[in-house]
């Protein structure tokens, strides 16, 4: 659970994202000053972010920056105390997200993935990726005892998506294996898969590459292109800045529950609001020690100075 | 709830969830021989709290943990002595308990429980000796009932058992056939519903029974009760009015509690089973109270040149109810293996998970209590149809027994949940002259607490359940819709 | 006579009878607190420990049926909480130790603590029906004096007030050890987390135990108090327990002060409802009271958290 502070650091260069001039009918999800708290704790402080249709954004930021909390908010998990979320399943239809269930925005078209793998351990990869492609079926139970022409068809068309979308995330030789059996990283594209499943237009990646090997983070890198070449926006959290880098269009960056930069990679990359909050703000402090990738702007420097506080 | 935010960047992020393979997994050795866990190896997951594998030698017998064990099982041995021994009444409280452990008896179960200790002390000699015995026995079973069409082959074969069983029984063993073993696996195949595939627990299942009972006294009769329709219908006809009336009752109690955590829904059904009963007893101005409800009509068929009456008669009942059990298992069969079978899995296995995969959890498990709600109003119109009935028959004792049955049999298959009625029915049965009736109802909870405690999956697993049972014992997933396990978990 | 005729006389009986709810209703709450989980069997400690205590007192009674009175009644009652809260905690502890604890080494499914607790009610239910008998067990009125004095017109009899003077100390008692004692810091740690409880050295297994034998004392020691109200019988536990129960999620589940506050509000609203509408559906109203809360505020009146409350 996320608990920082409502540390109000005032961190200079914050920069506000509605400034970017965008249409609103390229857009996909437009958060807009969300904040959420727990008790006293302050894990969103007035977020707002955009998408556009057919980006690749990424959220970076250190740990307990509420990222998850954003992810949480804007998949319905948690109910901002404050804000609002727009999304366009398509350009000419805005729904409001805050306030539905999270499966009924899952129809929706916004899935997720966890950052902690939460699979269906007991089932068999095709059947995790079944459950997600029969959201948008509609037969019942009459039509499943019956075994009803259309119930029999949407169970066929279910098995033949899921197959594909096992394919595309290179699984097809797991099909019939149980998912608690596959490796870290097969598992972490499993879930990728269910959430494609579901048919949706955003897809929210948490932490996708942590745990996986150089090798596997290239793959992601390539699956995470594919999946944004079909259509579907992507929006994710990353630690790994090489990746980040490498398919990120836009990147935002929080901190303490607020945002403190937005652009492309390369501005934020050279953002000082962005150095100083990784790297925090005296020199004396650690800034190493965390354990990953390799040119990671870890989070320690910010944890550090949490503790202090 | 919490997905916990940024973990440290690397591969220090999924400590929490090392890659693993599992025991029992089609990979794992068991699935070796044959195809994927084949019923043949369901016995080769034992208790795990049992004794580990000792490198024998004599002073392991007296190794503290092995004292403690002979220990236990010596007061089980007293306390078996006590439950099968003399009934006591409330002048002497503790004459009867006396009674039962100054008896020569006290020999035997002592006895008892020092073989088991020293069974249990050369378990893992015995179990590989066991193993060696009965593995050219369960092999071809089990190479059988893994093939193709084997399954089929076998469920043909119980069928055929379960047709040819009655003829060869006493009149009384047919009655208890038709009343307690037939009514009870259907009961129990609604129940599994809840319980085997959507994780719930409901403890005033019998409820739902008594509301199709009454129903049907209620359509089907100007006189067995004070309270009735105002036309009489054919007892066929309240089948359908029993299951929605039933469904019914289950969405308007569910709905309110499911939204909560599961084990709640536990508690508010063992009250509303409490409050039919109580009305049920109570209100003799309308159920006719405590006397039951007397001259149901039987079921009558007079259909497209078709006339049959059933009568006292078990046998066409019991025939009745073989085909609804058969109708019932191929049905839920099929649910099980519908994109609604598959979200129950995922409820159970991780609500979170299943409810941002799009599966609306709500509806879902609303949906499972509302299907075994409505199999057991379907089951109480053919019970109120075959015999008199009263409020004893709704008893809170026999929504437990249908827990008891359902677990023992083994939750959520359906094939076990039938063995289970058949098994502790058939027990019951037998011990009908033996022990006073509600004295049976110990034996039944020891049951319970012996299968929770050694073998949760049941006679009869179903294989997906099992896995799931054997991965939460391993900290991965989740077995049930109750939420978090509890403290000393390893969630 | 109107409702506000009687209304002290209902207050006063509501309040004994919940205040017997109330000590009832710790045991859900504690054991809630530190396992998450409702202990089923509970209502069976209760049985068990109303048994012990009502046979101790009758065992001293004199055999030609006559009743002692005055301190030696007060003795007798001493005698029966004392052995009442004794066979409640040994049943809790046997309860712990059979039902729960194996699954817990295996980290059991949830629905496994439910089901294995089932068992075990059924078990001491039936076993207590046939060693005791299954017809209703009661004790003699132990105080001579009827009224010791009057409120408002409405009669105190000297056994509620003991009943709900002993009830009260009970509350307090405990109400002191969770909130000012190691031993209730050590509950409030592993009720709050229990992971980080044992990174700071409390011997979880332990707090667990003795929580079921604390539960288990008051539920015993009430279980007396019951049956010299009532009567006992082997089925005595059900209705109460799950009265108790609705009390335990009315004050908030796992919230200690919640448990006594729900208890006596639950006392008061049956005994008003059971007059005005019908005594016999008087345990409709406590189902009906659950069901209420569940739908509007389901944390309960005081919300949930033993770690935080008390």
């Amino acid at each position: 659970m996320s608990r920082v502070g409502a540390h109000r650091s005032g961190v200079p260069g914050a920069r506000n994202p509605r400034a970017d001039e965008t249409a609103p009918g390229d857009l996909v999800v437009e958060a807009r000053d969300l904040a959420l708290r727990f008790g006293g704790v302050t894990s969103l402080d007035g977020v707002s972010l955009r998408q556009r249709r057919g980006e690749i954004l990424a959220v970076i930021g250190p740990n307990g920056a509420g990222k998850t909390s954003l992810f949480n908010c804007l998949t319905g998990a948690y109910r901002p105390q404050q804000g609002s979320v727009t999304f366009w399943p398509q350009a000419d239809r805005p729904t409001e997200l805050v306030g539905r269930r999270p499966h009924a925005i899952t129809r929706l078209g916004v899935a997720r993935t966890f950052q902690n793998i939460r699979l269906f351990p007991a089932l068999s990869a095709l059947e995790n990726v079944q459950i997600g492609t029969e959201v948008r079926q509609r037969y019942g139970p009459v039509g499943a005892i019956l075994g009803l022409p259309h119930a029999r068809r949407a169970e066929r068309d279910g098995v033949r998506h899921a197959l594909s979308l096992l394919d595309l995330v290179g699984l097809s030789h797991r099909t019939h294996e149980l998912a608690a059996s596959l490796p870290y990283g097969e598992q972490r594209r499993l879930e990728i898969a269910r959430a494609l499943g579901t048919e949706p237009s955003l897809l929210l990646l948490d932490e996708p590459a942590a745990g996986t090997n150089p090798a596997e983070k290239q793959d992601l890198a390539g699956l995470i292109t594919r999946i944004a070449g079909t259509g579907v926006s992507v929006l994710l959290i990353e630690h790994d800045m090489r990746l980040v880098m490498s398919v990120a269009t836009a990147v935002v960056v929080l901190n303490f529950g607020r945002v403190i930069a937005h652009g492309t990679p390369g501005e934020v990359q050279r953002d000082p609001a962005v150095i100083e909050a990784y790297l925090g703000v005296t020199d004396a402090e650690d800034t190493g020690g965390a354990a990953g990738g390799a040119d990671v702007p870890a989070g320690r420097g910010a944890a550090a100075r949490k503790d202090v506080r | 709830m919490s997905t916990p935010p940024a973990g440290p960047p690397g591969t220090g992020g999924g400590a929490a969830t090392v890659p693993l393979r599992i025991a029992g997994s089609p990979a794992g050795p068991a699935g070796s021989s044959g195809s994927a866990g084949s019923s043949g190896s369901a016995g080769s997951s034992g208790p795990a709290g049992g004794p580990a594998r000792p490198a024998w030698h004599p002073s392991v017998l007296f190794a503290p943990a092995r004292l403690r064990q002979l220990g236990a099982l010596l007061l089980v041995g007293v306390l078996a002595a006590i439950v099968t021994g003399p009934t006591g009444n409330s002048d002497k409280p503790l004459q009867a308990a006396k009674d039962s452990i100054v008896d020569v008896r006290i020999v035997l179960y002592l006895g008892l429980a020092v073989a088991l200790w020293v069974l249990l002390v050369l378990g893992a000699q015995l179990r590989g000796a066991l193993e060696r015995v009965s593995a050219p026995v369960r092999a071809p079973v089990g190479a059988a009932y893994g093939r193709r069409g084997g399954p089929i082959v076998l469920n043909l074969v119980l069928l055929a058992i379960a047709i040819v069983a009655p003829m060869v029984v006493s009149t009384a063993a047919q009655q208890s056939m038709v009343n307690d073993i037939g009514i009870y696996a259907l009961l129990a195949l609604g129940l599994n519903v809840v319980v085997g595939y959507a994780g719930l627990l409901d403890l005033g299942y019998i409820a739902f029974f008594a509301i199709g009972a009454y129903a049907t006294a209620y359509f089907t009769s100007q006189t067995a009760m004070p309270w009735h329709a105002p036309f009489v219908l054919n007892p066929f006809f309240v089948f359908p009015i029993a299951l929605i009336l039933a469904a019914l009752a289950g969405v308007i109690l569910g709905a309110p509690t499911l939204r909560l955590r599961g084990d709640y829904l536990a508690i508010v059904t063992l009250g509303f089973g409490e409050i039919i009963h109580l009305v049920a007893n109570n209100a003799d101005n309308i159920t006719n109270g405590a006397r039951g409800a007397f001259g149901v009509p039987h079921l009558s068929i007079d259909l497209l040149g078709i006339d049959y009456k059933w009568g006292i008669d078990p046998l066409p009942y019991y025939y009745l109810l073989l085909v609804i059990i058969v109708v019932v298992m191929i049905a839920f069969g099929r649910l099980e293996r519908s994109r609604i079978g598959r979200s129950w899995a995922a409820i159970r296995e991780d609500e979170i998970a299943a409810e941002a995969t799009g599966v609306a959890t709500l509806r879902m498990k609303l949906l499972a209590f509302a299907i075994g709600a409505s199999v057991s109003g379907f089951a109480g119109v053919l019970f109120a149809s075959k015999q008199f009935f009263n409020p004893q028959s709704f008893s809170l004792q026999a929504s437990f027994f249908v827990v008891a049955v359902v677990i023992f049999g083994g939750m959520g298959s359906r094939l076990g949940v039938v063995v289970g009625a058949v098994v502790l029915q058939g027990l019951a049965f037998y011990l009908r002259d033996k022990v006073p009736p509600a004295d049976r109802y110990i034996y039944f909870g020891a049951i319970i607490v012996i299968m929770m405690i050694f073998r949760p999956q049941g006679l009869v697993p179903s294989r997906r359940r099992r896995r799931e049972i054997q991965l939460v014992e391993e900290g991965i997933g989740a077995a049930d819709s109750l939420g978090v396990a509890p403290t000393g978990g390893q969630r | 006579m109107g409702f506000l005729d009687q209304f002290w006389q209902l207050t006063i009986d509501g309040l004994m009878v919940g205040s017997l709810y109330a000590v009832i209703a710790l045991g859900y709450t504690l054991v809630y607190g530190v396992l998450q989980l409702i202990n089923f069997a509970h209502s069976e400690v209760f049985m068990l420990g109303s048994f012990g205590g009502l046979f101790a007192a009758r065992a001293l009674l004199p055999d030609d049926g006559s009743v002692p009175g005055g301190l030696a009644s007060v003795g007798l009652v001493a005698v029966g909480l004392g052995v009442g809260a004794i066979c409640g905690g040994l049943a809790a502890f046997t309860l712990e130790r059979v039902a729960y604890r194996p699954l817990r080494r295996r980290s059991a499914p949830r629905l496994a603590y439910l089901i294995s607790a089932i068992g075990a009610s059924l078990f001491a239910v039936n076993l207590a029906g046939k060693e005791f008998g299954r017809q209703n067990v009661d004790l003699p009125d132990l105080f001579h004096n009827g009224t010791v004095f009057t409120v408002f017109g409405a009669d105190v009899s000297t056994q509620s007030l003991v009943i709900f003077a002993v009830a009260v100390a009970m509350l307090i008692g405990l109400d002191r050890l969770v909130a000012g004692t190691r031993l209730g810091q050590g509950i409030r740690a592993v009720a709050q987390d229990a992971d980080t409880a044992v990174l700071m050295g409390v011997n979880v297994e332990r707090i667990i135990i003795v929580t079921f034998v604390v539960g288990g004392l008051l539920a015993g020691a009430g279980g007396f108090l019951y049956a010299m109200t009532f009567n006992a019988s082997y089925s005595m536990g059900f209705v109460p327990g799950v009265k108790a129960f609705t009390a335990a999620v009315l004050g908030g589940i796992g919230n200690v002060r919640g448990a006594m506050l729900g208890g006596l509000l639950l006392g008061l609203v049956e005994s008003y409802g059971g007059y005005l509408f019908q005594a016999s559906y008087k345990d409709v109203i406590a189902f009906l009271v659950l069901v209420a809360i569940l739908m509007i505020r389901p944390s309960g009146l005081l919300g949930e958290r033993l770690g935080r409350a008390a």
